[in-house]
């Protein structure tokens, strides 16, 4: 096997905790508790190796990023070691003192995530009281500091019909760039998956507005569309390939090669404070497993676009076909593709089920 | 489509500079990054917001060989992708 490349993106989830309570978050079931987090100093050394070994963006997530006091502390640092800095943040916590905290340390980015347009909708949504109106204030402060802005919302059949009006709230908002994003079905989204995934007739309405406003707004706004793979015909390139572009780090300091992946069985995550991110990256079994065309399945193997799907997702194999070395079964090849066509027909007979809202147990 | 009066510029939030552990120069930009090719990198070192498409035209026909038509029509097809990807204003 060659050398991996270097990693392009380091994807640091500082905490789990977070004020809202989004039934559609990704993050995992049973999340890191608060004391289990890295220390101001473990995340430090982490940014560190991390341009050492040529990782050129690090993305501040969570949970809620700004939930931790030392953010930035850690974005300064960051940004001393020469990488572009991104906070990906529900915005309830950007007050003023807290936008001008983020501007002295230097910060390159901020994606706002908003849960609909509609206030009371995105309250309720998000479990937040007033937090919708927060957000708007967050996107004020973010616009008048001089910063770009994405507005990001992540989108399901409880608000897919408001498409046409996020895409207006971001232009009014100044945005560069959004993200409309189908929910992605990992942790909190798939336990509510009945709840949220939208019907194929929901889908081509959103993709239509979306695609309207591109061309409306190119060359001013950029609109990064994620389309939900259980519509699909084909799987996305999960991380853009398993140990290829990003190392993800758990709050508690876990290095997974995606954010979901410590629902995979048979798997020991290294831990950054047992090993450098250079080992991690290279040596270690949790980062090689599925790295590369090696591990295929033959639906894989003898497919053409093999190295551009890279297999689909190894976490959404392990959660619909029960075995993460098989194809993903939102791809039309995979043998298992009738689990997604069933799950896309029990979530279209669900209308007005209640949703779990994300909380740390 | 970009005119030979543009003055292109790098968008709010884009970086240009060079990697070392790659040796290569790379473009960061919110949420996205790209990897120039040769032409494109030799494009972008000369965007700084006050140049206008022809003033870059005319420096690159200066140092490389090749007819100044087709110089333009690179310029302007690398720089109005990276506009349409937001990473580039005309």
């Amino acid at each position: 096997m060659t050398m991996p490349a270097p990693p392009m993106g380091l994807i640091a989830e500082l905490t789990h905790r977070c004020p809202l309570q989004c039934a559609y978050c990704s993050n995992p079931l049973r999340m890191d508790a608060p004391k289990s987090e890295l220390s101001t100093d473990d995340w430090k050394h982490v940014l560190d190796q991390a341009a050492r070994i040529g990782i050129l963006q690090v993305h501040f997530s969570g949970g809620e990023p700004m939930a931790r006091r030392d953010l930035p502390e850690l974005i300064a640092h960051a940004a001393g070691a020469g990488l572009y800095t991104n906070v990906i943040t529900s915005g309830v916590l950007l007050s003023d003192a807290a936008m001008d905290g983020l501007m002295a340390a230097g910060v390159d980015h901020v994606q706002l995530s908003f849960q609909d347009v509609d206030p009371q909708k995105a309250d309720h949504d998000g479990g937040y009281r007033g937090g919708h109106a927060r957000k708007l204030e967050a996107a004020r402060r973010i616009r008048d500091s001089g910063l770009p802005l994405t507005a990001n919302f992540v989108i399901h059949k409880r608000n897919i019909a408001r498409v046409a009006a996020m895409i207006a709230l971001g232009e009014a908002l100044g945005a560069e760039r959004m993200e409309i994003a189908h929910t992605q079905y990992y942790g909190w989204a798939l336990l509510n998956r009945d709840a949220l995934l939208p019907s194929r007739e929901q889908l081509d309405f959103a993709t239509a507005v979306v695609e309207a406003a591109r061309a409306r707004l190119k060359g001013r706004i950029a609109i990064d569309y994620v389309v939900p793979d259980y519509h699909a015909a084909r799987p996305k390139a999960c991380m853009g390939g398993w140990g290829n572009r990003f190392i993800n780090i758990s709050p508690s300091g876990k290095a997974l090669p995606c954010h979901a992946a410590e629902t995979l069985p048979g798997f020991t995550f290294p831990s950054v404070k047992e090993a450098s991110l250079a080992e991690i990256w290279l040596g270690s079994d949790a980062f090689n497993r599925f790295r590369g065309t090696g591990w295929m399945p033959e639906t894989c193997r003898s497919c053409d676009r093999r190295e551009i799907d890279w297999g689909g997702c190894r976490c959404q194999a392990l959660a619909l076909a029960g075995d993460a070395a098989q194809t993903d079964p939102a791809c039309h090849r995979a043998p298992d593709h009738h689990r997604i066509e069933e799950a896309v027909a029990k979530a279209a007979a669900s209308e007005a089920l209640e949703l779990v809202p994300r909380r740390m147990q | 489509m970009g005119a030979v009066s543009d003055v292109p510029a790098f968008r709010r939030g884009v970086k240009f500079r060079f990697d070392s552990v790659r040796d290569s120069w790379v473009l960061l930009a919110p949420e996205k990054l790209f990897m120039p090719d040769d032409i494109a990198v030799e494009i972008l070192k000369l965007v700084d917001g006050e140049r206008a498409i022809k003033a870059i035209v005319d420096d690159l026909a200066t140092r490389f060989d090749a007819p100044r038509g087709e110089i333009e029509a690179d310029v302007i097809a690398t720089l109005d992708d990276l506009s349409a990807r937001g990473a580039i204003q005309l």
